[in-house]
């Protein structure tokens, strides 16, 4: 048996770090998220829903809110379509060459998110590598404006960088099913289309969930992106979250948008999960 | 006697050619997996509604055979005839064989009565007719009651039921099953071996079974193919395969035996057991004795007329149930094993054994193969 002492050594860190870094924060923000700022710009620590009212009424807000999943369901649609073929080729043709090829698709993440997000401005830019190259061609003749500074441009770099995300729990689940189903599929007579629409695909839907669940969440609360390439018309919810905490100073509102983000995180990763275990068999 | 006769001109007249093409023709297939040799040169038929063993231990590629059979690897060289078609550039899902899987293969995110019907829907048969044969399909393995059940709430020898359904209600023209007991426990096992051998009888459809059991493929087989290393050591049906081993492999692989060598000289063998006449070239030749043909004299008893006798002390015993396996040893370099059903012999006890020359059945020497 451990000793008392033991067990309290190893118990605490973990407790310390989630009651420190995760719950206190939360409760402060649950707080602040009632409260309110005077027009003397300190903080009032009334207890009313005006926040969550102004976020309603206040047309910026919900439809930036909107807007930003919007942004999010598009991320996560278009990282799907790359990664599930992606991740269906790696699994089922690629043979020798799977190992590199599986490296190729995850170097991209030791990548720093900045360097990325960079490259696509110096791509999309009026002086960019794209626009030179269709003026050159003479596709063209003036910078396509709408190339940079758009919700184009937020869902373009936003795909890139969380594809891999999207990939790496569908390859995992392709992984995992058993080849001799396959094979008994084949030797019923199913075609190879008929194998994956009826075989394959269903038994990755756990992994898709999961997959379409990074894409959409970590796209969600993005804020580099937008900021960086997104110009006014690709502003996202973080960055108006970003701007309440910092030169507004409206903490209390910044608080209650991210309260209501948090929720539908939360309620979304539950949502998957449950649907996921309906449609995983072991 | 009466039954070896009658079941051997039965499969006699099954494979022969004449009467009815085979339904599938195996021609100088081999097998290469880069400089590994896993088959080679196999030639082999299977008649219609033939029950055909391939019997081997593990390595000898006796699942490669059958996943060429079924479509899943091709064959280095080699043909592969069903009828009048070459089956060997057929993907396989074009051909006309299903197979039951050694761990199933189920699907798991189908019930029972989808994973039966899955053939049937994919060749975009009517519902009604899918709904018809899968509730027959079902009834015949007695698994109609878990019908909406999905594989993972079912047992393994149910499992079994329900791959052998699946496989079945395609109405394929050869059914391949590799090793499907082999997951079942003993008694469960012998069940359904006598089940899937009237099942087969019962379908007509011809079934060929991996299997590195031997009693199994004895119990269920018309004929038996033995593979060794990649190579087939003899065709035949259990009887003659037993009683007949072609070489010392097959007579060692199949029930018990005793190597014995002789030196042949003038149609005489000689060994350290004795003497007896020989229809046999000059030189050095091996015989099999299957312990159930050497008697064990009593004291005083008389022996037959030529009979081979020699003496011996019992070393071993092993009880097997209703015979009992003594190991005698003869001379320095000579021990057999018999087989007693009295057991009165004891052990250390000096004892006389005596065989028939007809019993010692000249085998080739198989060339030893890694």
């Amino acid at each position: 048996m451990f000793s008392r002492g033991y067990k309290a050594a190893v118990t605490l860190p973990p407790v310390l770090w989630v009651a420190l870094f995760l719950f206190t924060p939360y409760v402060l923000m649950f707080c602040y998220s009632f409260w309110s700022v005077s027009p003397a710009q300190t903080i009032v620590h009334s207890w009313d829903l005006n926040n969550y009212k102004d976020l309603l009424r206040v047309d910026v807000y919900w439809q930036t809110l909107l807007r930003s999943m919007w942004i999010a369901a598009r991320v996560t649609i278009f990282s799907l379509l790359l990664a599930y073929p992606m991740a269906y080729f790696l699994s089922f043709q690629a043979g020798k060459r799977k190992d590199l090829l599986y490296q190729l698709v995850v170097i991209p993440l030791w990548v720093s998110y900045l360097v990325r997000a960079y490259a696509w401005k110096t791509i999309l830019g009026s002086d960019g590598v794209l626009n030179t190259l269709l003026q050159y061609v003479h596709l063209t003749r003036h910078p396509l404006e709408f190339l940079l500074y758009s919700p184009f441009a937020v869902v373009l770099t936003l795909t890139h960088i969380y594809t891999p995300f999207a990939f790496l729990p569908i390859y995992a689940a392709l992984e995992h099913i058993p080849r001799n189903l396959v094979e008994a599929s084949h030797d019923l007579g199913a075609t190879p289309a008929q194998t994956f629409w009826r075989v394959i695909l269903p038994l990755s839907i756990p992994g898709v969930l999961a997959g379409a669940t990074f894409a959409f969440v970590l796209s969600l609360g993005d804020f580099l992106a937008p900021l960086l390439l997104g110009g006014p018309s690709g502003i996202m919810i973080s960055n108006i979250v970003v701007s309440l905490f910092g030169a507004a100073y409206n903490w209390p509102l910044g608080a209650a948008i991210s309260l209501c983000m948090l929720v539908l995180v939360v309620g979304l990763i539950f949502g998957s999960e449950r649907l996921g275990k309906k449609w995983s068999f072991s | 006697m009466g039954l070896t006769t009658t079941s051997l001109s039965a499969t006699a007249t099954a494979t022969n050619s004449s009467a009815k093409p085979p339904l599938l023709r195996v021609r100088n297939l081999a097998k290469r997996f880069g400089k590994n040799v896993v088959l080679r040169d196999i030639s082999l038929d299977v008649a219609e509604g033939e029950f055909l063993t391939i019997l081997g231990e593990s390595g000898s590629g006796k699942t490669t055979l059958l996943r060429i059979i079924a479509g899943f690897e091709s064959a280095s060289s080699g043909e592969l005839w069903m009828g009048e078609e070459q089956l060997g550039r057929q993907p396989p899902y074009r051909r006309r064989v299903n197979t039951v899987f050694q761990h199933y293969a189920l699907f798991p995110h189908l019930t029972v009565e989808q994973n039966v019907g899955y053939g049937l829907r994919v060749a975009r048969r009517p519902e009604t007719e899918i709904a018809a044969r899968v509730e027959d399909a079902l009834a015949k393995v007695k698994m109609t009651a878990h019908a909406k059940a999905k594989p993972s709430k079912i047992s393994g020898g149910q499992q079994q039921r329900v791959a052998l359904a699946r496989a079945l209600v395609n109405r394929p023209r050869l059914l391949l099953l590799d090793e499907p007991l082999s997951a079942l426990d003993a008694n469960l096992r012998r069940q359904m071996q006598v089940e899937l051998k009237s099942l087969q009888r019962e379908v007509g459809i011809s079934f060929i079974f991996v299997t590195h059991d031997q009693e199994e493929a004895m119990v269920m087989s018309d004929r038996i193919a033995l593979l060794r290393s990649g190579e087939l050591e003899q065709v035949a049906t259990p009887r003659e395969i037993y009683s007949q081993p072609a070489t010392a492999y097959v007579a060692q692989f199949i029930g018990h035996t005793n190597l014995l060598k002789a030196d042949v000289q003038g149609g005489i063998a000689r060994c350290v057991a004795g003497a007896w006449p020989v229809e046999a070239a000059d030189g050095v030749a091996l015989f099999s004795l299957r312990p159930e043909n050497i008697r064990v004299i009593s004291p005083g008893g008389v022996g037959t007329a030529g009979g081979v006798r020699v003496r011996g002390r019992v070393r071993h015993q092993a009880f097997h149930g209703a015979t009992e396996l003594i190991r005698v040893e003869c001379s320095e370099n000579l021990a057999l094993v018999v087989r007693t059903s009295s057991g009165a012999e004891a052990m250390e006890e000096e004892i006389e054994l005596e065989f028939s020359p007809t019993d010692a059945v000249l085998v080739r020497e198989s060339a030893e193969r890694i």
